[in-house]
């Protein structure tokens, strides 16, 4: 079974070399720590940069420079600073490469629900909904099942949605599954994670080839 | 040289009402109004209707004219960094209008530019896209989204100058630009009021022609709201 860092570590392997990548807020976010040295990746965050890099070092944090986590960050040689409407431009033009986000709920169909739960606080979809109506490449990054147990990867969403049929793949703790027409594929297990505790983890409809190799990370 | 200057904050906001609808510039903290949301305070206006992509945090920000009760309704993309909005949002007390943030950055930068409307995919098939017209477009959904109305804007830049040509530092660009021109009347606060002519007309960000005032703004906090740093070695 993987942690969130283990998440991480294996989805930096779909960040390809010339890619433009948005991170998320959450496990999205340690994405960036484990992508590969010999590759040119360029990280947008829709707050206004391009060419985002590490967190100062401590008295060198610039109220003006944040993330769209409203952390401090840094930029890389070659970055850029936009408008918000430009910003989103660069997401709703589609020439962002990968999205790589979290969520509450994911369906078979490629439903996504990650910001609302009626009846209890209500943050805000932030650009998550104009992200995942227009990327093409989007990874969801996140627990296969929730505190209670429950799972995430559903027939159908329960939770409002926030795009529909968008998801592509998604890795969690237990696999790294792929949206199809048949539902959800099981592409990878986990490092000593077997294949019934995945079917178990996964209420919507699973797809199981005949062999299903453990993840190399 | 058309002057945009104004002496002073007060005089910048002359003309504010209750009831009215106000876009205010940042992302988070980053980039805010300072001085146009401390004057807000000052002069007591209610009922208003903000337009801001987030609504401060308790004592900052917009989270200064939500503890006065000053805000009947905020159109906001997101709002998770506020107590006092949760509880004002759960009682009732506040109306709150949540807006993808593409859409809402496109939704100033339309009334700017003179689009009363156009189509985005953000929110298809979900609760944004209940009650608006949709269309499909080469395969693909997009719901019909209207250009914001509003009285005034809020901006707050780097530099600027009487003209009103204004500089942005950083992310703290980020919706200031997009609702300069998108209100009746714009309001600009900077952090440095240079001379006309010391900046140089092939990096002005906004042009002036898109601000109606301009003051030189002061005491800045620039409050940072998640303080991440790497360790030395």
């Amino acid at each position: 079974m993987l942690d969130k860092n283990g998440i991480a570590k294996r989805i930096a392997k779909e960040v390809k070399d010339g890619y433009y990548v948005n991170l998320g807020i959450g496990i999205p976010t340690l994405v960036a720590n484990f992508v590969q040295d010999d590759i040119d990746v360029e990280f947008q965050s829709e707050n206004g940069v391009l060419g985002m890099g590490p967190f100062p070092f401590e008295g060198e944090e610039d109220a003006d420079i944040i993330n769209a986590g409203k952390q401090t960050i840094t930029t890389m040689p070659g970055a850029s600073f936009f408008d918000s409407a430009t910003s989103f431009g660069m997401i709703r033009g589609k020439h962002v490469d990968l999205t790589i986000l979290g969520a509450m709920e994911v369906a078979e169909n490629g439903d996504i629900a990650n910001w609302k739960i009626p009846g209890k606080m209500v943050k805000g979809m932030g650009g998550a909904m104009d992200l995942v109506a227009s990327a093409e490449n989007i990874i969801v990054a996140m627990m296969h099942t929730n505190k209670a147990g429950v799972s995430k990867l559903l027939k159908r969403c329960t939770l409002p949605l926030t795009g529909v049929g968008c998801v592509t793949k998604i890795v969690t703790n237990l696999a790294v599954l792929e949206v199809t027409e048949n539902g959800f594929l099981l592409l990878e297990r986990a490092p000593g994670v077997s294949v019934d505790e995945i079917k178990a983890a996964t209420e919507g409809d699973l797809t199981i080839d005949s062999e299903v190799p453990e993840m190399a990370i | 040289m058309i002057s945009k200057k104004v002496d002073n904050v007060q005089v910048a906001l002359s003309g504010v009402k209750n009831g009215m609808t106000f876009m205010l510039g940042g992302f988070g903290l980053c980039g805010i109004p300072e001085n146009a949301i401390t004057e807000l305070v000052r002069l007591g206006i209610e009922n208003i209707t903000c337009i801001s992509n987030n609504a401060g945090v308790d004592d900052f920000g917009l989270g200064l004219l939500l503890q006065k009760h000053q805000i009947k309704k905020m159109i906001s993309s997101y709002v998770g960094e506020n107590d006092e909005f949760e509880r004002q949002m759960l009682s009732g007390e506040l109306e709150v209008e949540l807006t993808p943030q593409g859409t809402l950055a496109e939704k100033c930068r339309a009334a700017q530019a003179g689009f009363p409307a156009f189509y985005t995919p953000a929110g298809y098939g979900t609760e944004v896209a209940e009650g608006k017209e949709s269309r499909e477009f080469n395969g693909k959904m997009y719901i019909l989204e209207e250009a914001f109305k509003a009285d005034f804007a809020f901006v707050k830049a780097w530099k600027g100058d009487a003209a009103g040509n204004l500089v942005f530092k950083g992310t703290a660009r980020n919706f200031n630009p997009c609702m300069c021109g998108a209100a009746k009347i714009t309001v600009a606060e900077v952090e440095e009021l240079v001379p006309v002519g010391e900046l140089d007309p092939n990096n002005i960000h906004v042009p002036g022609i898109f601000v109606q005032r301009i003051f030189q703004g002061s005491n800045y906090e620039k409050r940072i709201e998640q303080r991440t740093v790497r360790t030395r070695g």
